[in-house]
């Protein structure tokens, strides 16, 4: 009888154990999932191959390019279950006269959206048009009908896509708009210092921004893709530099320089102001200052490091940012004036936030097993701020820093080391299609455009 | 049945632990003091001790790290009593083999490490053979931090104390102190740690009576580190306030 009551003492609870940890990760993603607009149901969409009608030999190229990017475009998006091309019925439609959309309703597509269109090649002119049908609404299917026409070149052709994948995504994706167009930039050595480079958001087109010889780092585009803030090594320390993208060249930002560690800038959501780190007080502090100097002013007044601020895009009034207080780097918030302060993260090494632009969550790099030793994994995790409750993103991959919000809320770019390489890699912000944007060389400190 | 089978196994199995448990507390008065010895022993001390880097110019820095466990008392050949762990920096000015001698209650460990010096010995005055920045470097020594911190060490108090000395006899002198972090962690965090380092040393400085006008400070963070290996030793150097002139 004794042994039979200590039988079922066991196994009860662990029975109730299993269940729990069977049952948690998919608890845990959906709150992600929900709260970043990614949904817990994806909508079955096709995109079929678009229809050559032009003799032009530049057609096959553009095609192509097209074709890839708006696939491409339409899988990362986050909200789609993508039909696999080999599923697609054979012949392309061009026009809404062709198309059958029986055919694209039955099995194996089982699309309940399809893209389809035409691009032809002209006089140096490349003409897309684009539809969005709804397969199983076959009184009035037309849910999107669109016409590019642009320069005959490989990168509009990829630009179009681009376009008509974001117009599908915002559509279909509840109003919130697409970032098939919106730009990462980072920081790279691949010119042999450590240079601000930018890149489309999947990786394609990267091209070198500054060209300074120093080293650079944390680079920031302002919300109106005007600026690049950054901080640079001089002979008087490191100070927050400006680069103009619409002059393209260095411009000056006044607050920017005063001996000692000057960095990690942050833009308010209207532009007007920048957050950075100074020790110009003697101790690495936050400050915050007009975009042409003026209102200077320190918000934090704790010894040890205070670095790294983010605003909340939504209010543009708080601050998320790291400070060595307590002794490891913990995660905190506050508002503009330094009040409110709240402490986020629990403990190990927590470093580099970055706010949602929905205001709802925090993204940063996390070491929850920090200390001499026994180093454990650096991995990207989103906080939501009202709960505090967290979800680990990353797991046993390499050391991963510097995680950066898409604009829609749904992606989040990072860097990571593995070995003596760092590239940097996207993923959709429930921490699922982990896949590397860059390929050689040093990238680090990737950082999403606001638009 | 089977389910009750089931439920049974685990059972039967812990009154059986519980019955060994019982078996061997009950035996334990009939053991002589002879049989209990060997379980109540104390462990062997075991000692490891490098040297970094193992050969130098004369006047050139080497770190000595060295781990030991199960010791109770620590001792270097020449340094004397040290913590059972430690860092420590060293200037020898001839080939010197550093041994290390660790006792405990389970006996004593010994382990060296040897530094090759390469040229005559180095003094601490100035002579023809040496210029203004080997002399410098013979002198003011860098000190080294614990991780994640930017306290300043016991050790390097007596470093900073012999820097600020030859600082104030050499008062044309100026000096630029870099904050270095290890590799670890967010390379933003570091360069405002390798801040706190270098201001640190650089109050330091202050205190000791060096005009702060003739200190500049830099931190680096995890750029431009002194050792690329991920390990606790190449760590240990890089965690540190570099001390050089200022030509500018």
């Amino acid at each position: 009888m004794h042994g039979m009551r200590l039988g079922y003492r066991f196994t009860v609870p662990a029975l109730a154990l299993l269940t729990i940890l069977a049952a948690l990760p998919l608890r845990a993603q959906d709150w992600v999932r929900t709260g970043t607009n990614l949904g817990n149901e994806k909508i079955r969409l096709a995109a079929a191959d678009f229809k050559p009608v032009s003799a032009d030999p530049q057609t096959p190229t553009l095609k192509a390019a097209f074709d890839a990017t708006l696939y491409s475009d339409l899988g990362n998006a986050g909200i789609f279950d993508l039909v696999s091309k080999s599923f697609a019925p054979q012949a392309a439609p061009g026009t809404p006269q062709e198309v059958s959309l029986a055919q694209w309703a039955a099995a194996p597509a089982n699309a309940a959206m399809l893209a389809f269109g035409s691009l032809s090649v002209a006089n140096g002119r490349v003409v897309v048009n684009g539809w969005l049908f709804d397969t199983r609404n076959t009184a009035n299917p037309q849910v999107l009908g669109k016409q590019y026409n642009e320069n005959a070149t490989e990168d509009m052709a990829r630009t179009i896509a681009h376009r008509f994948a974001d117009e599908i995504i915002y559509r279909l994706g509840g109003g919130i708009n697409g970032i098939a167009e919106t730009k990462i930039y980072f920081i790279s050595s691949r010119s042999g210092s450590k240079e601000v480079w930018v890149m489309d958001y999947d990786g394609q087109n990267q091209h070198q921004v500054t060209h300074l010889g120093s080293i650079s780092i944390s680079p920031r585009v302002s919300p109106d893709n005007s600026r690049i803030a950054f901080a640079s090594l001089g002979s008087e320390g490191w100070a927050i530099r400006m680069y103009s993208l619409e002059l393209g060249r260095m411009v000056r930002f006044p607050g920017g320089a005063a001996g000692g560690s000057n960095q990690s800038p942050a833009w308010t959501p209207d532009g007007n102001r920048v957050a950075f780190s100074s020790s110009r007080s003697g101790d690495p502090e936050i400050w915050i200052a007009d975009l042409n100097g003026g209102n200077l002013r320190r918000v934090t007044y704790f010894a040890g490091p205070d670095v790294s601020p983010t605003w909340n895009p939504k209010t543009g009034t708080q601050l998320a940012w790291v400070s060595g207080r307590t002794g490891l780097p913990q995660i905190y918030i506050m508002d503009q004036e330094g009040a409110n302060i709240q402490r986020m993260t629990d403990g190990g090494y927590a470093v580099s936030p970055s706010w949602s632009p929905s205001g709802q969550f925090l993204t940063f790099s996390w070491n929850r097993k920090y200390g001499p030793g026994a180093p454990g994994g650096q991995d990207i995790y989103v906080m939501d701020i009202a709960s505090k409750r967290w979800l680990q993103l990353t797991h046993d991959a390499g050391s991963n820093d510097f995680p950066s919000w898409s604009p829609d809320g749904r992606h989040i770019v990072f860097q990571r080391q593995v070995g003596g390489q760092t590239e940097i890699w996207s993923m959709l912000a429930d921490g699922t299609e982990q896949h590397p944007l860059t390929q050689a060389g040093t990238n680090m400190m990737p950082n999403w455009s606001w638009k | 049945m089977n389910r009750r089978t089931r439920i049974m196994v685990p059972a039967v199995l812990l009154v059986a632990l519980i019955s060994l448990a019982g078996c061997k507390k009950k035996s334990e008065p009939n053991l002589t003091p002879a049989e209990t010895a060997p379980a109540t022993a104390a462990p062997e001390p075991t000692a490891q001790i490098t040297a970094k880097p193992g050969s130098i110019s004369a006047g050139d820095q080497v770190v000595l790290s060295w781990k030991t466990v199960d010791a109770t008392d620590v001792s270097i050949d020449g340094i004397g009593k040290v913590p059972t762990t430690g860092v420590q920096t060293v200037t020898p000015s001839e080939s010197t083999t550093y041994h290390l001698v660790a006792h405990g209650d389970g006996g004593t460990a010994e382990a060296s490490a040897r530094v090759v010096v390469s040229t005559p010995p180095a003094v601490a005055v100035p002579t023809n053979t040496m210029t203004a920045e080997e002399e410098f470097k013979a002198n003011v020594q860098d000190i080294f931090y614990d991780y994640d911190t930017y306290d300043i060490r016991s050790d390097a108090q007596s470093t900073l104390s012999h820097d600020a000395s030859y600082l104030d006899s050499h008062p044309s002198i100026k000096v630029v102190i870099g904050g270095y972090c290890d590799e670890r962690g967010s390379d933003e965090y570091n360069l405002a740690l390798g801040q706190n380092r270098a201001d640190a040393a650089k109050n330091a400085l202050v205190t000791a009576g060096i005009a702060a006008d003739r200190i500049r400070v830099i931190s680096y963070g995890k750029e431009k580190p002194f050792c690329s290996e991920s390990t606790e030793e190449c760590w240990q150097q890089n965690r540190r306030a570099g001390f050089s002139m200022d030509q500018k």
